[in-house]
């Protein structure tokens, strides 16, 4: 399979990466490359075989379902680029 | 002059020797003897950096006052008797482990100026134990890459220079900054992460001591994801012991990581010295790939020669889905990478770039804060997970994991101990390759020997055992059984003491 300029530019937007005609002109060739190379997967033999879920065969850990962190709310945001009150500001979402 | 003899003494065991040169366990006797102190021990190294990190670029950032003053509790509690198991012990950390308050990035761009209020699991057990934080360490942008070149802090030189040549080689990747540092005696261990091999080839590339463990053995909380399902943190040491005794502290059982399995953490230096008479070896076929360096084989085959010689039997093994580890590899890691990356979105931390609404901010934000090999694997992850194509690709990969798993499994079960594999396809490369920068497949072939064990989650070691025609360090690979790093520490310590100890000239 290859991908046509549209579709990297699709995959671009639906990754949130925003893309020149130049880079996408670029990507799409790259992109060929590696989807060309992962191709010959297609040539084993699976039938019957599960697909990994989990390297180390292990059951899930459970926890106890109580509060045992909170309270930091200015930890929280210490980070943020743009904050108020404890809050992250971005731009308008609804009109 | 009325000195105390002791300190008269000190100051002659200084200018004796190097204290950069010493390793852990060495340092750790001459701590505990109090022949040195912790705060000369990180003064030298604090000196070697300041020296060497202009032409090396191995650090983004050195943190001396943090250094100093971790330095000075760990003389008073050597003072009181109550040392850790690398008390006063100076280390790098690669800058993917989160580490409070300190400069934690990834080395990209989109973390710009982040900080976190929370330290990792895996540093904060090195710190329990006493060790004393250098700084953060140079990698390829969120772990993407095999030559340290795709970092937003610029490539890292390798300490390694071909004989008679000034050109500048890689030091590997992802984990470059972790193994330059260690090859070029700017901290006595680094702290690394291996998801396709970006521990062991590094370690290769630059003479020193590598380890993977198996896939749960170091909790992953609080390192920065890049594909959760590979993601494994491991030492790059000086030597064998080093990486034991570091592989001990970093090692832990963590409520926190569902991941983490639920085994105590053995005393792995007691595996450095043991005999492997009697041990089965395995070699497997697959790994002679075509157009692979003359070297790369006589390596292998002296190897073979040196577990022999230490009373271990050797066997033909063979891996039949190899070739199909690093194609499965690149569905796997960039799908896995571009859920974990969806994070980085301008709003709770790092870079923002303004737009006209959200989305906007969030194209741009990404576009703006993403190097190329980052984007390249996120754009592929999309692509394969996206509607229509998820069973062809990501079921299809993780499909032909699990028979990657199973050959590993079946040698294993026929009584295999530990396989013996090169470690990577060449010696260290140039920066700026242009026959590697055209064609990101041919970079990616770096790994080809590593990736199958993180596809597996097999523990794996990178031990240096000799030099190529042009005077480069070459590695060899062993890799265990699930949970058995000891059969790995004690086998690669026969082929440490087979081959020697390497350094580089010093000319940076």
């Amino acid at each position: 399979m290859s991908v046509d300029l549209a579709t990297v530019k699709r995959v671009a937007h639906l990754a949130r990466i925003a893309v020149s005609e130049e880079e996408a002109q670029r990507m799409m060739g790259e992109l060929n490359g590696i989807l060309g190379f992962v191709e010959q997967l297609g040539e084993v033999d699976v039938s019957g075989v599960e697909p990994m879920t989990s390297v180390m065969p292990m059951a899930m850990k459970e926890r106890d379902d109580v509060v045992t962190d909170g309270s930091k709310a200015d930890d929280v945001v210490a980070n943020a680029p743009v904050s108020d009150r404890n809050f992250f500001l971005v731009p308008k979402v609804v009109e | 002059m009325d000195e105390p003899p002791a300190l008269r003494d000190r100051e002659k065991i200084r200018t004796m020797t190097d204290l950069t040169r010493l390793t852990i366990a060495e340092a750790r006797e001459k701590l505990g003897a109090k022949e040195i102190t912790a705060v000369e021990l990180t003064e030298a190294y604090l000196s070697a950096i300041d020296a060497a990190n202009g032409a090396l670029n191995a650090y983004v950032t050195v943190t001396p006052e943090k250094a100093r003053d971790m330095a000075k509790a760990s003389d008073a509690r050597i003072a009181e008797g109550k040392a850790g198991a690398l008390e006063g012990i100076p280390l790098g950390i690669k800058d993917l482990f989160g580490t409070r308050d300190v400069h934690t990035q990834a080395c990209s761009h989109i973390l710009d100026g982040f900080k976190p209020k929370y330290e990792s699991t895996v540093t904060q057990n090195l710190w329990n134990d006493g060790a004393v934080m250098l700084g953060k360490l140079n990698m390829d942008e969120f772990a993407m890459g095999s030559s340290n070149e795709t970092s937003y802090y610029g490539a890292v030189k390798n300490p390694w220079r071909a004989n008679g040549s000034n050109f500048d080689l890689v030091p590997g990747g992802s984990s470059g900054g972790s193994a330059a540092a260690v090859a070029a005696f700017l901290c006595a261990g680094a702290t690394a992460t291996d998801t396709g091999g970006s521990i062991r080839q590094p370690a290769a590339f630059t003479g020193t001591v590598g380890i993977k463990p198996t896939y749960g053995r170091c909790s992953r909380w609080g390192v920065v994801a890049f594909a959760s399902s590979l993601d494994q943190a491991g030492p790059i040491a000086r030597d064998v012991r080093d990486a034991a005794i570091l592989l001990k502290s970093m090692a832990s059982v963590d409520a926190k990581d569902t991941t983490s399995v639920d085994l105590p953490v053995p005393d792995y230096e007691k595996a450095v010295g043991q005999s492997i008479k009697g041990m089965k070896i395995g070699i497997p076929r697959e790994y002679r790939v075509d157009g692979m360096p003359e070297e790369i084989e006589a390596l292998w085959q002296q190897g073979i020669a040196w577990l022999k010689e230490a009373g271990a039997e050797i066997v033909d093994i063979s891996l039949p889905h190899t070739k199909y580890a690093l194609p499965a590899y690149y569905i796997v890691a960039p799908a896995e990478a571009s859920s974990n990356l969806a994070r980085y979105d301008g709003v709770r931390y790092g870079l923002r770039v303004d737009g006209k609404d959200i989305v906007d901010m969030y194209e741009k934000t990404r576009a703006a804060g993403f190097g190329k090999e980052v984007k390249r694997r996120i754009m592929i992850g999309t692509y394969v997970l996206s509607a229509g194509y998820y069973d062809a690709y990501y079921l299809q990969a993780q499909k032909v994991r699990t028979l990657i798993k199973r050959d590993f499994e079946l040698a294993f079960d026929a009584g295999v101990d530990a396989i013996l594999t090169p470690a990577t396809p060449s010696s260290a490369f140039g920066i700026a390759d242009e026959d590697l920068a055209s064609d990101p497949v041919k970079m990616y072939l770096n790994d080809i020997f590593t990736v199958t064990v993180n596809m597996a989650g097999l523990p794996g070691i990178a031990v240096p055992a000799g030099l190529d025609h042009k005077g480069l360090p070459l590695g060899l690979q062993l890799i265990g059984k699930p949970f058995e790093e000891e059969t790995l520490f004690k086998t690669a310590h026969v082929i440490e003491k087979a081959a020697g100890r390497f350094s580089p000239q010093k000319w940076w």
